[in-house]
């Protein structure tokens, strides 16, 4: 068990700036991995961690080379090997899961044939040993019917699956070392949930070392013996995951725990000041210094080692870690939004909305009607009152973002009206609606990156609302743009910038600037944290409440992260396969009885702590169209109670605590059932 | 202002953007080469009037088919004009209807395929049915045709040319305008209710500006070769009028035993597309290289 399998011993790998500066991205990063040991590498992105687990399997992106240091499996320097020796210890002692399957395995090969081809490259069995350890390798990756599996096309299968082929392909080689590149990120929570489930249970059966890299430290504590915190290229934390998680001392990984939102918690997450470095305008001192609140005279001008300590068998960066030992309690804690009164009239109301993406067949475009018996979105109604946050939470493909679009006007609803103010039927052709409407109605996309126009200077970018629906100009243009940017918290300066020089959290308070600056009633939120640093995310959702606050802004926001929505919202509506399984006041929905998809959501959400496992109810099936008849459910439920699922749509039922739950089964009942 | 904690990333004007462009461009050989060249034959086109030692038209039974001496530099051709005069000045002609030939390919060929990328739907289907119609006919023939129906004058020629080198573009313009549209600041746009004119005018054209200018830039030198052949084909240029295409026409029989003659106006047409081939990918490079150096480093 304590035998070392990799060792990294000073490791410091950067490249060559256009100004010929030489500039470093790992800075002298000593680990090593042990037999049989799960090391989770966390960080945020551009903290090296991809580059050093990348470096552990002798893989140096390119424009990147080793400044200094070493990388030894076994005793080897993988970084000195030639492509020759690196071929026959790469798939056989060390192979790799990547974060999209889905784009890993060829398209036109049959899963069996590529494991077949892995086994081939690595190992000397011949024809009918390896169609024997085909089926052996899909049955430990516990994809359904292996013998059938095999003949199937990488495009038949769905990202939970196609993951498990990536990790029976790494699998093939009996590697000593598996490296894992954030392998759930792009998954639904149920079937992240699934694979790391199933990742915990390979490394047990196989006793294979396995390198985690991930930003979500939900996921790391879910698998980790060990976590190695990294943050600008250096390692400012080690140590034994239970350690790390429940008692951190150093303060980045302390903000980093109390920026996640956490299921148990109904406030807002604590969020960290400012951004990590880049690298090459990192300075001397501590690395952390700006945004740490221990630093010291100290911390600015020395920058701290890494120092063991024997009692907490950690390592950590800090000069003040004494501080921190004794103050963990503080987690738990979270800060508490003001609530919004419940008698605000309603200012959006979503009746029998039902959208198809159905193509109009030639005679219904005659007709200009859509007939589609089976639509994608089928009977919304949700009431928004004025000044609400209301969240719509489902999985992929549960219509969320759908709806978005379509109280967007982006998207032409098929039955259904929606209301605004006053009941007034807002038209879901966007052309039809007048300017003081669309103005009243603003949108807020996931990826700042593609939201806001890379040609366009900030300025540029908020002038756009500002002139079209105030017509300002001059300097009361430029006035109202740095109050917009100052409403975000961003200085003056600013307004000459260009989206690719600002950072992604940066990029995304742009963004909310750009929306508020129409002064909206209702703005749209599609998973506008999610492409987003963890404690960037915190900064983000603490700015949209306070702005909230101030405004009295209604939002609609959508999101997978049920974490994420329990920090920010007053309301919830889960949906599954475009149709409502539950509505109520949040802090209802997060409590039993729930509606049983609820139930499975809420047992798959990954909590930054080693002792919450996630129950896995139901499978990770994933369902391409929503049942004909009956419950949207039924597929999938664990609870199903027969017949009537599959062919009677559940009633209504409302709880003692408010939340309304479409379901066949007796509320009373799902009460004793879940307890 | 606060403007001295922008100091790396203020706002450049323009002028400076284009001169940095510019550096890029020149910063490495082949772009430097082109550049040098496309200079090179601007400014000859430019001052050549005042420089030329003979008059291009004045015709002498005496000097015919001289070889190459001091007095006639690359010799004389078959009416006994000197080819060194006639060849500074052949460029004229041709630099100046294709520049302006590539200007008018570029506005109507991008802002019709930017325009039918944003719109799509059935206009999107009849434009770009139409645009492949023309596609297949040989441009050349249409060109004679043209040609011969309106005449030779630069008049005739350059929106001539302008539309048949445009077609191409059209293409090139609706497919970056299909790579833009999908991003998200577009449905913001749309969202927010700004026409399409703004759009494209706000939100595309600065995005797909740098492939439509690179794709120009090649169809400026791919139409150099047209007019040329347009000339060679007595279509183009009328004489006396100097011209390169033209003179590698009339001098071609005589190519055996008068090689000068021809020479010169091959060089001089052949380096100028070249170089405009060069600047044009350096160009291109010089526009990539900008987009992707993203960390400010």
């Amino acid at each position: 068990m304590n035998e070392i399998i990799e060792r990294v011993k000073n490791l410091s790998i950067g490249f060559n700036s256009q100004k010929g500066k030489q500039i470093s991205i790992l800075r002298n990063v000593s680990t090593n991995i042990k037999k049989g040991e799960t090391v989770g590498i966390v960080g945020e992105s551009g903290s090296g961690k991809s580059t050093l687990a990348l470096a552990m399997m002798g893989y140096i992106k390119q424009g990147l080379f080793p400044l200094k240091g070493e990388c030894l499996f076994k005793s080897e320097d993988l970084l000195k090997m030639s492509s020759r020796q690196l071929e026959k210890i790469r798939g056989r002692k060390i192979a790799m899961i990547p974060q999209n399957a889905g784009q890993a395995l060829t398209p036109n090969l049959k899963i069996g044939y590529q494991i077949d081809e892995a086994l081939r490259l690595h190992t000397d069995l011949n024809k009918t040993e390896r169609d024997k350890k085909i089926s052996e390798l899909l049955n430990k990756v516990r994809l359904p019917s292996p013998e059938t599996m095999a003949f199937r096309y990488p495009h038949e299968l769905s990202g939970g699956q196609q993951q498990r082929v990536a990790v029976a392909m790494a699998l093939a080689g009996k590697p000593d070392l598996l490296l894992l590149d954030e392998p759930t990120t792009g998954l639904d929570v149920t079937t992240q949930a699934h694979v790391l489930e199933l990742l915990r249970f390979i490394a047990k059966d196989t006793g294979t070392s396995m390198i985690y890299v991930s930003h979500d430290l939900g996921a790391i504590a879910q698998v980790s013996d060990r976590i190695v915190v990294m943050y600008a290229g250096e390692i400012v934390l080690e140590g034994p995951a239970r350690k790390i998680l429940k008692e951190p001392i150093h303060p980045y990984t302390y903000g980093l725990l109390k920026s996640i939102p956490k299921l148990s918690l109904a406030g807002l997450p604590a969020s960290m000041p400012g951004s990590q470095p880049q690298p090459g305008s990192i300075n001397e001192g501590c690395s952390f210094y700006d945004r740490c609140n221990l630093a010291t005279d100290n911390c600015k001008k020395n920058s701290p080692s890494l120092e063991y300590i024997k009692e907490l068998d950690t390592n950590v960066r800090c000069f003040n870690y004494k501080e921190l030992i004794n103050q963990n309690n503080n987690l738990q804690t979270s800060i508490t939004k003001k609530s919004n009164n419940s008698e605000a009239n309603e200012v959006l109301k979503l009746k029998d909305v039902s959208i198809s993406y159905a193509k109009q067949k030639f005679f219904d475009q005659l007709l200009n009607k859509i007939t589609d018996q089976n639509p994608t979105v089928k009977d919304i109604n949700i009431d928004i009152k004025k000044g609400e946050t209301i969240a719509l939470v489902g999985e992929s493909g549960s219509g969320k973002s759908t709806i978005l679009k379509s109280i967007a006007g982006l998207l032409k609803t098929k039955d259904g009206q929606i209301k605004f103010e006053n009941d007034r039927i807002l038209s879901s052709d966007l052309k039809m609606r007048n300017p003081n409407d669309l103005r009243a109605i603003q949108l807020i996309f996931q990826n700042p990156d593609e939201s806001l126009n890379p040609n366009h200077t900030v300025e540029q970018i908020l002038s756009q609302p500002l002139k079209l629906y105030f017509n300002l100009s001059g300097e009361e243009l430029k006035k109202n743009i740095i109050d917009l940017l100052k409403k975000v918290r961003l200085g003056e300066f600013y307004i000459s910038r260009y989206p690719r020089q600002l950072s992604g959290g940066e990029k995304q308070r742009v963004a909310v600037a750009r929306a508020f600056a129409a002064k909206p009633d209702i703005i749209l939120c599609d998973e506008v944290t999610s492409a987003l640093d963890v404690s960037v995310q915190a900064a983000v959702l603490n700015l949209l409440q306070q702005l909230k606050e101030d405004l009295g802004t209604t939002y609609v926001f959508v999101s997978h992260d049920l974490a994420v929505v329990r920090a920010i919202s007053d309301r919830v509506a889960v949906l599954y396969q475009g149709r409502l399984c539950e509505i109520g006041p949040s802090q209802n929905v997060y409590k039993f009885p729930s509606h049983p998809y609820t139930e499975v959501l809420l047992g798959a959400v990954l909590e930054p702590d080693p002792d919450i496992k996630p129950k896995l109810v139901a499978e990770d099936i994933v369902e391409e169209k929503p049942p004909e008849k009956g419950c949207s459910f039924q597929g999938r439920c664990p609870r199903k109670i027969g017949d009537i699922c599959n062919s009677e749509v559940p009633p209504w039922q409302i709880g003692e605590n408010g939340n309304a739950i479409r379901c066949h089964i007796n509320i009373e009942e799902l009460a004793s059932l879940q307890q | 202002m606060q403007s001295n904690l922008v100091t790396d990333d203020k706002q450049k004007n323009k002028l400076e953007k284009a001169f940095e462009i510019l550096k890029t461009m020149a910063s490495k050989p082949s772009g430097l080469i082109g550049l040098t060249i496309v200079l090179f034959h601007v400014v000859l086109a430019l001052i050549s009037p005042y420089i030329a030692p003979y008059d291009y038209k004045a015709i002498s039974p005496n000097t015919m088919l001289l070889a190459p001496s001091a007095e006639h530099w690359f010799g004389t051709d078959s009416l006994g004009r000197d080819v060194f005069t006639r060849t500074i000045l052949g460029g004229r002609t041709a630099l100046t209807v294709t520049f302006f030939g590539s200007l008018i390919a570029l506005l109507w060929g991008g802002l019709l395929g930017i325009f039918c990328g944003l719109v799509g739907g059935k206009i999107d289907d009849v434009v770009m049915r139409v645009v492949d119609a023309f596609l297949s006919i040989p441009w050349i023939l249409a060109m004679l045709l043209i040609v011969s129906l309106l005449g030779t004058s630069t008049e005739v020629l350059i929106p001539a040319l302008g539309f048949f080198y445009g077609k191409g573009i059209v293409r090139v313009a609706r497919a970056a305008t299909h790579d833009v549209i999908a991003k998200d600041f577009i449905v913001s746009a749309r969202a927010r209710g700004h026409s399409n004119m703004s759009i494209i005018w706000n939100e595309i054209i600065p995005n797909v500006r740098d492939a439509i200018l690179v794709e120009g830039a090649m169809r400026w030198s791919w139409m150099l070769l047209g007019f040329s052949s347009l000339s060679f084909l007595g279509f183009g240029v009328s004489p006396p009028t100097p011209d390169w295409g033209l003179m590698i026409s009339n001098a071609r029989g005589l190519m055996s035993f008068a090689y000068w003659s021809v020479i010169a106006p091959i060089v001089g047409l052949s380096s100028l597309i070249i170089g405009i081939n060069l600047t044009a990918d350096a160009f291109a490079k010089a526009l990539g290289i900008d987009r992707s150096t993203k960390a400010p480093v």
